[in-house]
């Protein structure tokens, strides 16, 4: 215990000279001294049981569990920091650090029986395939018709405004990585965005950092409707019962894939390659084993004759993180938010 | 022995044609090695060209600024087919608008369509760039935009690898394909040769007719000289034959009519020593005729052999005959033929060489037979040879000396007081190897007399 106190106390010296902010730390030790480094932007909550059971399956191993913002995951991978995994619900980012140099290729079984979706490079590995939903108050639409898609979305809060006036939510993309990533797949997808963005600014949308505040505010009525929230993390809050619905819009429901790296600064990079391999086989196993605490995959997502809109893993994802690019995206969602 | 061997015509063929095929397999290999890197590489830099195009084509100038919207599929269209890494930057003349600040990106050595392609090593791989310009007006200035796109070249190495891989089989299968034709075609080449010697070789020894099978140009220098040899062959033949029967007639025929003078003589005179000297002389006469006939006999099987002719020839006819032409000889010293009944059996060879040795074995018996003797004449049958037994009731062959009884002139050592050349059985063991067979000599144990016998294959 005391290698692990020090371990806490050396890597929190380290963490202190990094340029990043991370917003939780926690240590789940083991006998031995090999130490995994993972920087996550999931709650360590939904990994608990995920890294316990990886410990149990490879004992020995403490694995010290960092969380950051996906913008901070990657200023900390890009600045060299020591982590051996990083995970990221922000595709573009991780396919970033990829695509400039700073993930190392692995290669196992595990990688090999891989989708080709379900990879690029063998340096950004998808494990997780989660929706961006609608997260409603079943209260606030009591005498409403439960809207399946964009357009009757839009039609209720244009009937209602006086219901949902200051009760709408959604991700502030400006500060949020993944709020980011959706907003763009959902520009590139359909013109519905920008008229349910604009009719969200004119009710004057509450703007939100994280998926789990969103689900809080709409559990306890603060907000009637959010939108563009983590499926997973929704469907996770089982204990919030009959106080929120999710609702996957059947117009199209954008899909991301929540993936993993090694950065090149990892100290063991093995250790990385063995926590991925875990990831990998509890994802794409159909997520049996109880561990796990996302949907389960659907691979038939990717043919695409369908309403879902998976996130491809690959180059294209670096458009939107052009400076030009990002900065007219903003300006424009902006326009429509802030009225 | 002089060595005839030259090296052969259809290995210095084989190997000329394989070694062309070796070096066409070579060039083919590495044209198509050149043919397809350019392929892979066009096929990227069109991706790439695409992808620059969208990108020039996205600048707008807004506000007196140019300002770039990056069409999504701008790069997008160049993760459809690799996992390749991607890099882009966006500038204005030097200024870097967007993008990667640190690409490098070389202003000069554009092409007449505007763009330059490189391929350079950046953060640690070779990337593949290609810059593309634009000019924009912005409010009266004319600034020179320049966007590059580039790519790791991942994808296209492992195309190459894979390329080289078919293009080392192609090459090979080429190789192989071309190598067998080559066998193929020297066998064909060299047939005509084969075909000429078989056909000369298969002739029978007589056979001095001109080489008419037809040859291929190439070689008919070579047939037409065979075809003059072979005339001038027959020339010398005929020649040599003529030559033999002449010495005959002009040696045989003034001693006949010297034999026959000295007859007429003895008859006439009367003085014992006078007859005497004349009986001598009509011997050594007698001697020298036989001589001169065995040399001539002897001159002509040798010239015979070395052209055996290969007919049937039934061997007791044969010796019916000679028996029959030498049966008033025997009756002078009253020598009983006896002739067995002869089995039908028949050997292939010259049957003028043949009867000549039976003549020459059956002259001999009669001539060291003694008076009132018998000679005994058999034939046998073995199981590939027939055997020719001539006994007599001479002195016999005296003990160690039989072997050079075949050297010509050599006579026994008990033929003193008979006349003879000592040539006899020299001709009856050229002829008998000549065919094939065997002559051997030996004395019959009751009586004690000679046994030759002459051993043929049978036909």
């Amino acid at each position: 215990m005391r290698v692990s106190i020090l371990a806490v106390v050396l890597s929190l010296a380290t963490l202190a000279v990094q340029a990043f902010e991370i917003e939780d730390q926690t240590l789940f030790p083991a006998d031995g001294l090999n130490t995994l480094r993972v920087i996550s932007t999931a709650d360590t909550d939904l990994f608990a049981l995920l890294v316990r059971s990886f410990q149990a399956a490879n004992p020995g191993i403490t694995v010290d569990y960092v969380t950051a913002s996906s913008s901070q995951v990657m200023a900390a991978i890009s600045g060299g920091a020591a982590f051996d995994v990083a995970i990221s619900s922000a595709m573009d980012l991780q396919t970033k650090l990829a695509n400039d140099g700073f993930a190392l290729r692995h290669t196992s079984d595990q990688t090999e029986a891989l989708p080709d979706f379900g990879t690029w490079r063998d340096q950004v590995f998808a494990f997780t395939q989660e929706s961006a939903a609608i997260v409603i108050s079943p209260s606030a639409f009591a005498d409403l018709p439960i809207p399946k898609t964009r357009q009757e979305l839009i039609a209720i809060l244009r009937a209602h405004p006086e219901r949902f006036a200051g009760r709408v939510g959604t991700y502030d993309v400006r500060s949020s990585g993944l709020g980011y990533l959706f907003a763009t797949q959902d520009a590139r997808s359909s013109d519905t965005y920008w008229r349910l963005t604009e009719v969200m600014g004119s009710l004057g949308a509450q703007l939100y950092c994280c998926s789990s505040d969103m689900i809080e505010d709409v559990s306890t009525g603060r907000i009637a409707v959010a939108y563009n929230v983590l499926g997973s993390y929704a469907a996770a809050r089982v204990e919030l019962g009959e106080t929120i619905r999710i609702i996957e819009p059947s117009d199209f429901t954008t899909l991301m894939l929540r993936s993993a790296l090694i950065p090149v600064s990892a100290a063991r990079p093995d250790l990385g390659g063995r926590f991925i391999d875990y990831l990998i086989t509890a994802g794409w196993n159909g997520g049996e084993s109880g561990d796990y605490p996302f949907p389960p995959i659907n691979p038939d997502a990717f043919p695409g004759d369908n309403a879902l809109r998976p996130i491809r893993l690959g180059p294209g994802l670096l458009v939107f993180l052009d400076r030009l690019k990002r900065q007219q995206f903003l300006e424009e969602w902006e326009n429509a938010i802030l009225q | 022995m002089i060595s005839l061997r030259a090296g052969s015509i259809r290995r210095r063929l084989t190997v000329q044609l394989v070694g062309s095929a070796a070096l066409l397999a070579a060039i083919l290999y590495l044209v198509v090695q050149d043919f397809a890197r350019d392929l892979a590489q066009q096929a990227q830099d069109s991706i790439l060209v695409a992808s620059v195009t969208s990108i020039l084509d996205a600048a707008s100038v807004r506000a007196g600024e140019i300002s770039v919207d990056i069409p999504y599929t701008a790069l997008s269209m160049l993760g459809t087919l690799s996992d390749d890494r991607v890099f882009y930057t966006v500038k204005i003349g030097e200024a870097v608008l967007t993008g990667y600040n640190d690409l490098p990106v070389s202003k000069t050595d554009f092409d007449a369509n505007g763009q330059r392609f490189s391929t350079t090593e950046y953060r640690g791989e070779d990337v593949r760039f290609v810059t593309g310009t634009r000019q924009l007006s912005v409010e009266g200035r004319t600034e020179r935009m320049l966007v590059t796109v580039a790519q790791t070249r991942d994808r296209q190495q492992a195309i190459l690898a894979q390329i080289t891989r078919t293009s080392l089989l192609m090459g090979l299968g080429f190789f192989v394909i071309a190598a067998v034709l080559a066998l193929l075609a020297a066998q064909s080449a060299v047939r005509p040769v084969n075909r000429l010697a078989e056909i000369v070789s298969r002739r029978g020894p007589d056979d001095l007719r001109p080489v008419t099978a037809p040859v291929p140009d190439e070689m008919l220098p070579l047939v037409s000289s065979l075809n003059s040899f072979i005339a001038r062959l027959q020339t010398s033949l005929t020649r040599s034959e003529e030559f033999i029967a002449e010495a005959a007639h002009r040696v045989r025929t003034p001693l006949a009519t010297v034999r026959t003078q000295a007859e007429v003589a003895l008859r006439r005179v009367e003085r014992p020593e006078n007859r005497a000297s004349l009986k001598d002389m009509i011997r050594a006469i007698d001697e020298s005729s036989r001589a001169a006939g065995q040399l001539l006999d002897h001159a002509m099987v040798s010239l015979r052999a070395d052209q055996l002719a290969q007919a049937e020839v039934e061997i007791p006819a044969l010796i019916q005959e000679v028996v029959d032409r030498l049966g008033p000889v025997a009756e002078l010293k009253d020598i009983d033929l006896t002739v067995d009944d002869l089995p039908r059996l028949s050997a292939n060879g010259d049957r003028i060489l043949l009867q000549n040795a039976v003549s020459n074995i059956l002259d001999n018996a009669i001539k060291y037979s003694p008076r009132d003797s018998a000679i005994h004449i058999s034939l046998e049958a073995g199981a590939q040879t027939l055997t020719l037994h001539v006994r007599d009731g001479g002195p016999g062959f005296p003990h160690g000396g039989e072997n050079r009884l075949r050297d010509r002139f050599a006579r026994g050592q008990n033929a003193e007081g008979t006349v003879g050349s000592g040539l006899g059985l020299t001709i009856v063991d050229e002829v008998a190897r000549a065919h094939g067979g065997t002559l051997t000599f030996g004395n019959s144990n009751p009586g004690g007399g000679a046994c030759v016998s002459l051993s043929l294959p049978l036909s």
